[in-house]
């Protein structure tokens, strides 16, 4: 039995998630209050190649299962790989990605392993102080009551439920303790292109018996192909937008702040953006360095998708509007007035910004 | 074609609202519905039936009051209704769940079992895959469109960025996406006949030696709940009530500024 | 004595207000400003068996009782007055079917208006006849097995689109009321003609017009009852109509105060919001209460009915009450939400307007006078 860490690593074709860097950046830093060792496992056709790539990303062993069953994703091949791994290694902790891929994955390979499995992480801890700490700083949690002896629990894992409208924290007595995380919540490592570490691979021994599906066709969507997760900056639009033609201004706006444009649940289900776009709780997380709100009025489970943003600027007719209780700055105004005077004003800015920046004195005397 | 349907009676949760003073759950009064994905669960059964013959069987495991959800199903068009229910089983965990549930499926039979992808009380989505591994039958899961030819399903399954086509053979398990077919309403005929019907109760003892009796409930839970809380408001940033649209943009600006993230 | 919905009602009462919320509400508003019923909606409401719901499974009905048509003409009111009114007077015309046709005659017209297929309408009143029916100016002449009607009805509500006429002539003038006799007329029938809508002030989705029968032939097979039976048969569905007029008014009342509500605990003046004032809640609280009273009388009505008892003057104190009640509450809830209220964008000054017919039709609240003391024996 070891007490290491590991991430069950999710590629496709061929590139590594963005949430399994992250997984991987939480692993270490759970790793190191341990005092044990993150672990990567890598599957796919073809894949040993990126397995540096993961050590560089804060991973000190890679695990590599090859076969091209693992080309694309099936639940099968995958979940054999998974919990031969599991089975050998004997983990304390597996984290996966909540994609809809890890969300397949982690509750069949727990199933078969005879463990518990948590969904949909915020927040994983293992050192009780720090978790005594968060919860007293931000949540209504009365941590003078916790029991000294809740210190050994084991891995702490909140998540939200209740659709977004409380946390809860589990604990799971099996090992290893499994956990799928939602993507955007944990922050990946610096990339190091110095670190080193073992990259071994595992012959599972498939048959082809393990493949009990057949893949007919794989129809990549280009146009889902974006992440808000991946977005410094968002403007996000709600019902108080108006219009779909409205999500053109959104969109020139966070295109001039070097960000992208999302949308509330009320305009996806309306038709004006497309499902990709969504934040909150059946939507996206994201925590980008600006949240620009505009017309939404902060329904609870949009809430809980953006929450985590740096910080937060909200625009809404209504002054009652529940965004304004989570909103940095909030302006009562009508954002189809005040958006497209506020692009002018950015593009103005920014104009004068790489003046100053080319030495145009012009621009340093206007500024 | 005989299809079981999961399906679980969960709190409408865009109608709970949060005590703003205590942080605590109000509960009272919120409606208790059919999980919307296995609602979709229901119609896609019924659509199958309806195409190419057979049955569709709903079930459920929850408290007594679940009967309620059950009439439903069986409003909209199920033929039959089972309801899981023992005091051994509760505080089961998904884990345990699952167990139970396999357990039962394999005492009423099944080709094809459908469950909702996630229900919107806990998220987890992790019963269905889990009663699949637990009766060792393939699983497809994040369904958004069923065909069926014969003993066989084409099935798309949807991903964040691509969907495969799949083919997969009975017995098995799908889950399905609210997106996979909006449900239909009950006929009033139908909330008539529910009533006329049975709903078969299957305990404890109905279920002996369908699974490890240590397995179930609270204890036999891999996973228990430590603490539920609710989230601490943000302080309260700074709110502006009577500004120009053009003196809230130079707020803004100036506040991106202030920020660098202009 | 019990008086909690049986969870075969409560399974029904969701259907409807799952229906009304999804199918209903985003339309109503545009409906009543086009003055036009959707024929979309109507086609769902025929689908999921709302057109048939206390009416024989043996012919296609839904197979429930007058309790569940007044839970769902409740909720269908709540969001829209004259969507209730559209199924009500349907259900008027196949309960005249019902309890008056032969066993040839309900399976040739009553199944496929309880079945989803057909939409019925109910035609007594005439421009000179009103409460007072007696004053019928149609005419039926039986001829050869065939009888040749004459007459112009007023106010036929549905009769835009439907396809099966109920409706009542005068076979024999001399007898007064016992000389009026019910007649099934089909939608194409020749020399029957549907009038263009009638302007109202509510209910203004509903379809409503002026109907003539110009030398209408149909076959005496076509009749309903016996000659002379008519006055019997329109009072009997009538009877039973007034309790869906009361289920309509509660549910007028209850939607309009729902929606007061919300608004008065967004709407902030004089720094607080609306619902915090006592003056406020002390009305909402009155409010809600006389719009209880009025349902618990109409549950009862509908039990009676559905138990084989008298009900006729429970409906009638049920509708007189219930009528009043909601014109009451409607009003209130307009001025609960000023000048909002009063606007079109809000639902409740729509409300306002749709509850005044509730005091008119299926017998005024004075014909319902009439009933109750009839009955009480004051003559």
């Amino acid at each position: 039995m070891s007490s290491d860490i590991y991430v069950a690593v999710e590629q496709r074709d061929g590139e590594i998630a963005r949430v399994s860097l992250e997984l991987i950046g939480e692993a270490k830093r759970l790793a190191s209050e341990l005092g044990q060792k993150a672990y990567a496992m890598l599957l796919g056709d073809n894949i040993k190649g990126k397995a540096k790539e993961l050590i560089e990303y804060g991973a000190d062993g890679v695990i590599f299962v090859e076969d091209p069953m693992l080309a694309e994703y099936a639940t099968e091949p995958y979940a054999k790989a998974v919990s031969a791994v599991i089975n050998e290694c004997s983990p304390e902790i597996v984290l996966f990605g909540a994609t809809s891929i890890g969300r397949d994955l982690a509750p069949r390979v727990a199933a078969r392993v005879g463990t518990g499995l948590t969904a949909d992480c915020t927040r994983l801890d293992l050192d009780f102080s720090n978790y005594v700490e968060y919860a007293s700083k931000n949540t209504n949690l009365d941590t003078s009551a916790l029991a000294p002896g809740d210190a050994d629990a084991g891995l702490m894992q909140t998540r939200p439920a209740f659709g977004g409208n409380i946390m809860a924290t589990i604990l799971c007595k099996t090992r290893p303790q499994m956990a799928s995380v939602r993507p955007g919540v944990m922050k990946m490592a610096e990339r190091d292109a110095a670190r080193v570490g073992e990259i071994r691979e595992m012959n599972v021994g498939f048959s082809p018996e393990d493949m009990n599906v057949a893949i007919k066709e794989v129809v990549r969507e280009t146009h889902k192909t974006t992440d808000i997760a991946d977005a410094k900056c968002l403007v996000s639009g709600g019902r108080g937008i108006g219009g779909p033609e409205f999500f053109g201004k959104l969109k020139e706006l966070a295109e001039l702040l070097g960000g992208d444009f999302s949308s509330s649940r009320a305009n996806v289900d309306a038709g004006w953006a497309p499902k990709d776009r969504q934040v909150g709780q059946t939507g996206k997380t994201v925590r980008p360095e600006l949240y620009l709100a505009c017309g939404i009025s902060g329904a609870i489970q949009h809430v809980a998708g953006m929450e985590g943003s740096d910080f937060i600027i909200a625009i809404n007719k209504n002054e009652d509007a529940a965004i304004f209780e989570v909103a940095d700055l909030g302006i009562v105004g009508d954002v189809r007035a005040i958006v497209p005077k506020l692009i002018e004003a950015v593009a103005k800015y920014k104009a004068k910004a790489e003046g100053i920046m080319k030495g145009d004195t012009d621009a340093i005397q206007d500024f | 074609m005989k299809i079981v349907v999961c399906i679980k009676q969960v709190p409408d949760t865009s109608e709970v609202k949060l005590d703003s003073k205590t942080g605590r759950l109000m509960r009272e009064g919120v409606p208790s519905i059919i999980n919307p994905d296995d609602k979709s669960g229901i119609e896609a059964a019924l659509r199958i039936k309806e195409e190419t013959g057979g049955s569709v069987a709903v079930v459920s495991m929850g408290p007594p009051q679940a009967d309620f959800a059950l009439r439903e199903a069986l409003a909209m068009g199920c033929d039959e209704a089972y309801l899981i229910t023992a005091k051994e089983f509760a505080g089961s965990d998904t884990f345990a769940t699952a167990k139970i549930l396999a357990g039962a499926l394999g005492k009423i039979g099944f080709d094809l079992i459908i469950t909702g992808r996630q229900a919107i009380d806990g998220d987890t989505a992790q019963v269905g895959p889990q009663i699949a591994e637990n009766l060792n039958i393939p699983q497809v899961s994040y369904v958004e469109d069923i065909e069926v030819n014969g003993c066989a399903l084409t099935v798309k399954r949807q991903f964040e960025d691509r969907y495969h086509i799949l083919e997969v053979k009975t017995p098995c398990l799908l889950t399905a996406l609210s997106e996979l077919a909006p449900p239909r309403y009950m006929h009033v005929r139908g909330t008539v006949e529910a009533y006329e019907k049975e709903v078969q109760t299957l305990g404890f003892e109905d279920l002996a030696g369908t699974f490890d009796p240590s397995c179930i409930g609270l204890a036999g839970s891999p996973t228990s709940v430590y603490k539920s809380f609710g989230k601490k408001p943000k302080g309260a940033g700074e709110m502006h009530k009577n500004l120009s649209a053009d003196e809230a943009v130079s707020l803004i600006i100036s506040k991106m500024a202030e920020r660098h993230i202009i | 004595m019990d008086f909690k919905l049986s969870k075969q009602h409560l399974l029904q009462q969701k259907l409807y207000r799952d229906f009304a919320e999804a199918e209903i509400r985003p339309i109503a508003q545009e409906m009543d400003e086009t003055e036009t019923f959707s024929m979309d909606l109507l086609g769902k409401l025929h689908k999921y068996g709302l057109m048939g719901i206390p009416f024989s499974r043996a012919y296609g009905g839904s197979g429930g009782d007058y309790l569940g048509f007044s839970l769902c003409m409740e909720e269908v009111s709540k969001i829209d007055g004259a969507t209730g009114l559209t199924m009500s007077v349907h259900s008027l015309a196949c309960s005249c079917i019902d309890n008056f046709g032969t066993e040839e005659q309900k399976q040739r017209f009553l199944r496929p208006l309880v079945d989803g297929s057909k939409t019925g309408c109910f035609g007594l009143t005439e421009p000179n006849a009103g409460s007072d029916a007696a004053g019928q100016q149609s005419k039926a002449v039986l001829y050869h097995d065939k009888y040749t009607i004459n007459g112009t009805k007023i106010f036929t509500t549905n009769s835009g689109f439907a396809d099966t006429f109920v409706m009542f002539a005068m076979t024999d003038k001399s007898k007064g009321i016992r000389g009026i006799s019910a007649f099934l007329v089909e939608k194409g029938a020749p020399g029957l003609a549907v009038g263009p809508n009638i302007r109202r002030m509510g209910v203004r989705a509903s379809s409503n017009c002026e109907v003539s029968y110009e030398n209408v032939e149909v076959p005496a097979s076509n009749r309903l009852g016996k000659e002379g039976d008519g006055f019997k048969i329109a009072m009997k569905a009538l009877d039973g109509g007034r309790i869906g007029i009361a289920a309509q008014a509660v549910g007028l009342a209850q939607g309009a105060l729902n929606e007061a509500v919300k608004y008065a605990k967004e709407r902030k003046q004089f720094g607080k919001r609306i619902s915090s004032f006592q003056s406020s809640q002390f009305k909402i609280a009155d409010l809600q209460t006389r719009i209880d009273a009025a349902r618990l009388m109409t549950h009862r009505a509908a039990a009676a009915r559905d138990n084989g008892e008298n009900y006729s003057s429970h409906a009638a104190m049920a509708k007189l009450f219930a009528s009043r009640m909601a014109n009451d509450v409607c009003r209130e809830c307009v001025q609960l939400m000023g000048g909002y209220g009063y606007c079109r964008e809000y639902p409740v000054e729509r409300a306002l307007r749709d509850a005044k017919i509730t005091e008119i039709y299926e017998g005024t609240s004075e014909v319902m006078q009439m009933v109750i003391a009839g009955a009480m024996k004051v003559f």
